[in-house]
């Protein structure tokens, strides 16, 4: 297994608020993490600089073989590589579903016209939406949207997906189509890194768990273990609220 | 009144093509200008978004006139001679350019960001995803805002008659002087710029009708 995401002594600040302190984190091929924590401690942040969408102020971010702090990297080849997936799925409004999975592959990838589509089919079929392929984003359901979303991330053939709880948004009876997506995914051999708030992903699907607080990894684990014996004392109070709550 | 037309028929058909002819030609590139200066706005770089600022509160809070008569009386006396028709055209497209660069700005900025994030995280430069995602949204969106400023351009274009523009303001003008018949004259000239106002203004409403969809 080699490093596809590798942080070293990353920091990231919003103004004087220490959103990732010194984070040091390395992430495989074809492993799937899930980062679970309370709301503000920093996971949508973390995720969010692996592709770039946010700057790190200091340290070193090597993605896909590119260092992201490195000004003079070209971010759009990092992020040809890795997809991402957003809680508010970000599909174009103005392009129907088909065209959503075809653009960036049209236009980024240069892929000719009829191979884009086969491919594009092929992903749609996979997630259950080819029926769809021809209505509008504002026509669909959350969940149909996520799935779309998924379609469109795999149309790009990327190494890495980051999901940005891509579940948080659905109504409960939708969570389990994504789900399932996302279980097909992690079988293709994709690296995924997900923020999730779903522990039956996290800990079924996932092969590491990231407890992420306070903007630093207090653990990271196999998810069986770190669910049967939390080894911090945030930790297990995070799980009896999580847990009492279902 | 009839016979005012008969009349001076000639003299009403050259205002009115003029009139055409600057609203076209001010029309034309005050969208492009506006479109720029908008994008300039909105992009990160710094230095085009301070130009922009510049330029469109330069144009927007100076009067219409004002800016004309710049294009009239000044720049000929330093750069090149413009004649009356060229120096109101200019400025009514500057003037114009500059609402509509508000306009479209805003439009830009009514699309979500989650637009932009994930046409720029699904791998597509900046230019790529204002182009196919940002933008269509967008100019959908200032349609009818932009129908008003098109209207409002074609009314405008009669600050021509200030300058000798030979527009049909200008000629209302003289016609007016020549008969005394003032009031008739204004009311045909009126009953010309609906010609060009209403269809335009229902054009505008069926472009977003039809975008709607």
């Amino acid at each position: 297994m080699s490093a596809i995401i590798d942080f070293k002594n990353v920091d990231k600040y919003y103004g004087k608020f220490h959103a990732l302190k010194d984070i040091n984190l390395t992430i495989n091929e074809g492993e799937v993490v899930s980062i679970i924590g309370p709301s503000g401690s920093g996971k949508s942040t973390l995720i969010r600089t692996i592709n770039g969408l946010e700057k790190i102020n200091s340290g070193q971010l090597i993605v896909t073989g590119y260092d992201l702090a490195d000004k003079k990297t070209d971010i759009n080849k990092i992020r040809k590589n890795v997809g991402m997936v957003f809680q508010h799925f970000n599909l174009y409004d103005n392009h129907t579903v088909l065209e959503n999975v075809m653009l960036a592959p049209k236009i980024v990838l240069k892929r000719p016209d009829d191979e884009n589509k086969n491919i594009a089919m092929k992903y749609l079929e996979k997630v259950g939406m080819a029926d769809k392929i021809d209505s509008y984003p504002r026509q669909l359901s959350g969940g149909q949207k996520q799935r779309v979303a998924i379609a469109r991330s795999l149309a790009m053939n990327p190494k890495v997906i980051l999901f940005d709880e891509p579940t948080s948004a659905l109504d409960p009876e939708m969570i389990q189509d994504v789900l399932d997506v996302m279980k097909f995914v992690a079988d293709q051999g994709i690296t995924m890194v997900v923020v999730t708030h779903e522990m039956g992903f996290a800990k079924k699907v996932s092969n590491r768990l990231i407890f992420f607080d306070s903007g630093k990894v207090l653990e990271d684990r196999k998810p069986e273990e770190f669910f049967d014996h939390p080894n911090t004392e945030r930790a297990r109070e995070f799980l009896s609220k999580v847990i009492s709550k279902d | 009144m009839w016979q005012i037309i008969t009349d001076n028929w000639s003299s009403f058909l050259t205002g009115f093509w003029n009139t055409i002819l600057c609203s076209i030609i001010a029309l034309i590139f005050s969208l492009i200008l506006g479109v720029v200066f908008a994008l300039l706005e909105v992009a990160p770089p710094k230095f085009g978004k301070v130009v922009a600022r510049i330029y469109i509160a330069v144009f927007r809070n100076i009067p219409l006139l004002v800016i004309v008569m710049i294009f009239y009386l000044i720049v000929p006396r330093f750069f090149i001679k413009l004649s009356g028709f060229a120096a109101g055209t200019i400025g009514l497209t500057l003037y114009t350019s500059a609402f509509i660069a508000e306009t479209v700005r805003s439009g830009i900025n009514s699309v979500g960001d989650g637009q932009m994030e994930g046409a720029r995280s699904n791998g597509m430069t900046y230019t790529q995803a204002m182009r196919y995602v940002i933008l269509p949204q967008a100019m959908k969106i200032v349609i009818p805002p932009l129908g008003n400023q098109f209207i409002n351009l074609v009314k405008n274009s009669s600050v021509l008659a200030f300058v000798a523009g030979f527009d049909l303001m200008y000629q209302a003008q003289l016609i007016a002087f020549a008969t005394f018949r003032t009031i008739d004259t204004y009311v045909i000239v009126g009953i010309f710029y609906l010609i060009l106002t209403l269809p335009l203004s229902y054009y505008m409403r069926h472009l977003e009708k039809k975008l709607a969809d």
